[in-house]
């Protein structure tokens, strides 16, 4: 799927939830399902430090394609940031460079991205650009 | 049969009172807005709102330098709202109130100009392990850029100061003293008396952080003696970017300028300036006339109401508070000190605040999530931060109730 199919897929999962404790209930479900990140990779130097919450990220390149992990001390933070791993995770770095990531929006959580939430979401997808692009430029050259 | 008062029924009218700020009457989520966010900012009464538009519609002029009427009865109006506030917190003297843009612009003058006169290697100040960073990181600037040390006064389990050691860290070296009156996060009211009393002994200058301590009781400067004190407009009823920094004129006749530009000098030649007289001599630039006018607005409002009426609803709300919050299970009070007002910090179990705060903000309930801009206080209690309710006088004990309601659905939500 491509990243906007993965987008188009949340959007209407999310359509079929009438009020905001199914939404809520779903994402803090998805933040304690998901082991998100490998122990040893919870160092400070995957640490988006947040004002409200700790966000980790950690980021590979496989066979020309970028696959994040991620964590979260809070739930609902890391309910989401699994929703943006999903969305982008084993996509190229040109095509996650250049996406517009609108599903946040559309499912009526944009004030997670706002940076007055900062709750790291919006750090996190701010790197995970930098490391796309990062490793474009760094495809271009080789 | 006579009547007897129900000590549960306040003197405030709370329902008619609540009538003043439209803000109130508003739905967030489509639910009634519980503002429990009051220590970060208080809403503004139609009083206030109304005099600052009325300034703009009416009388918007530069103050003290025109000489045509609009200028005249805007510079009245400016001054009116000093002496407003010199009443308000008994000062001796008008010219002791400076109008500043809120509590940090009145601490970071006097740590700079402290600093730059009174500071040198050897020196030391003294903070506390509760305070905001507003009244911290100036005070780092200032050690730094002196070669003066920083020295904090620390707290106990409690989070209530530990005077033992404050009386230790006392020494000939300390040049100033600089501690909040009630802390932001925990509803710490400090012993600021005994506090100045034992600094003025050695003949120390104490600056009070009064931001949250001003809209919750009666100050009396003369009486408590300070020898600055600062707090911010919009944390008392007022507009935002106007506050107040108290001075004695010994002190603040001392200090050299903080900022150079208009209306802080007398002449201006190439050579040399002569500064203007206080308060003049702080206020460099066109100030915030509106706000300074808002701002009397919002005092006047809170005299009419009676602050000692307030303090008494208040004080019955937060005993309220306590007393509801304490039921549900897994809660846990960050700061519980004998002596208190306005903010209740707490956790849940092992939720994050941010995720508490998510869930209250849904149901239409504005507290305040994060470290509260108090990192080293957080430090000390090992956690990421915590969830604050802070109460004021418009609050009603249905509030406190949806805020209970609300944490109980919220924590069943994340469990």
């Amino acid at each position: 799927m491509t990243i906007n199919e993965r987008q188009e897929e949340i959007k209407s999962d999310f359509e079929i939830m009438s009020n905001w404790e199914d939404k809520y209930e779903y994402i803090i479900q998805l933040g304690k399902d998901l082991p998100l990140i490998a122990e040893e990779y919870k160092v400070p130097e995957n640490l988006i430090k947040g004002c409200q919450s700790r966000v980790w990220l950690h980021t590979e390149l496989r066979d020309g394609k970028l696959y994040f992990t991620g964590d979260s001390d809070a739930v609902i933070t890391k309910g989401l940031i699994s929703l943006m791993i999903y969305v982008l995770s084993g996509h190229t770095p040109k095509d996650i460079a250049s996406s517009d990531i609108y599903f946040i929006d559309a499912i009526g959580l944009s004030s997670h991205l706002s940076p007055t939430r900062s709750n790291g979401l919006l750090s996190m997808l701010k790197q995970m650009k930098l490391y796309a692009v990062a490793y474009q430029a760094k495809n271009n050259q080789s | 049969m006579e009547h007897i008062a129900n000590i549960e029924t306040a003197a405030l009218d709370v329902k008619q009172i609540r009538k003043d700020f439209p803000i109130l009457q508003e739905l967030v989520h489509g639910k009634p807005l519980v503002y429990l966010d009051n220590g970060a900012t208080t809403q503004k009464p139609l009083s206030v709102i109304e005099t600052e538009a009325r300034y703009y519609e009416e009388y918007n002029s530069n103050v003290h330098r025109g000489v045509h009427h609009l200028s005249q009865v805007a510079t009245n109006a400016y001054e009116k709202a000093r002496e407003i506030v010199a009443g308000f917190i008994n000062a001796a003297q008008t010219h002791e109130v400076i109008f500043t843009k809120g509590t940090t612009d009145g601490i970071n003058l006097v740590a700079n100009t402290m600093g730059r006169r009174f500071l040198k290697a050897g020196d030391s100040v003294i903070i506390s392990a509760m305070e905001h960073h507003s009244n911290i990181v100036p005070w780092q600037i200032a050690c730094e850029e002196s070669g003066a040390t920083l020295k904090v006064i620390p707290i106990n389990e409690r989070g209530e100061l530990r005077m033992d050691a404050y009386e230790e860290l006392l020494d000939d070296t300390v040049k100033i003293v600089a501690v909040t009156y009630v802390s932001n996060t925990m509803g710490t009211i400090n012993p600021v008396e005994d506090i100045i009393a034992l600094a003025h002994a050695r003949k120390i200058p104490v600056l009070l952080d009064a931001a949250q301590a001003i809209q919750h009781m009666s100050i009396d400067v003369q009486a408590l003696q300070p020898d600055f004190l600062v707090f911010s407009g919009h944390k008392i009823y007022g507009p935002t970017g106007i506050g107040v920094l108290y001075g004695t004129t010994e002190w603040l006749e001392k200090l050299p300028p903080y900022q150079g530009g208009g209306d802080m000098i007398k002449t201006v030649t190439f050579s040399k300036t002569t500064y203007n007289e206080l308060p003049y001599k702080f206020e460099a630039g066109t100030p915030n006339i509106a706000g300074a006018i808002g701002l009397g607005a919002a005092i006047q409002y809170l005299q009419q109401v009676g602050l000692d009426k307030i303090q008494q609803w208040e004080e019955q709300l937060l005993a309220y508070a306590l007393e509801q919050l304490r039921q549900i299970e897994g809660l846990r009070f960050i700061g519980n000190a004998a002596h208190r007002s306005g903010a209740i910090s707490f956790l849940v179990h092992d939720i994050h605040p941010f995720d508490l705060g998510e869930l209250l903000d849904q149901q239409g309930i504005a507290v305040r999530t994060g470290h509260h801009c108090c990192e080293p206080l957080m430090d000390e209690f090992k956690i990421p931060g915590t969830v604050r309710a802070s109460l004021t006088f418009y609050n009603t004990k249905e509030d406190i109730d949806k805020l209970v309601a609300g944490i109980k659905r919220a924590v069943s939500m994340l469990r």
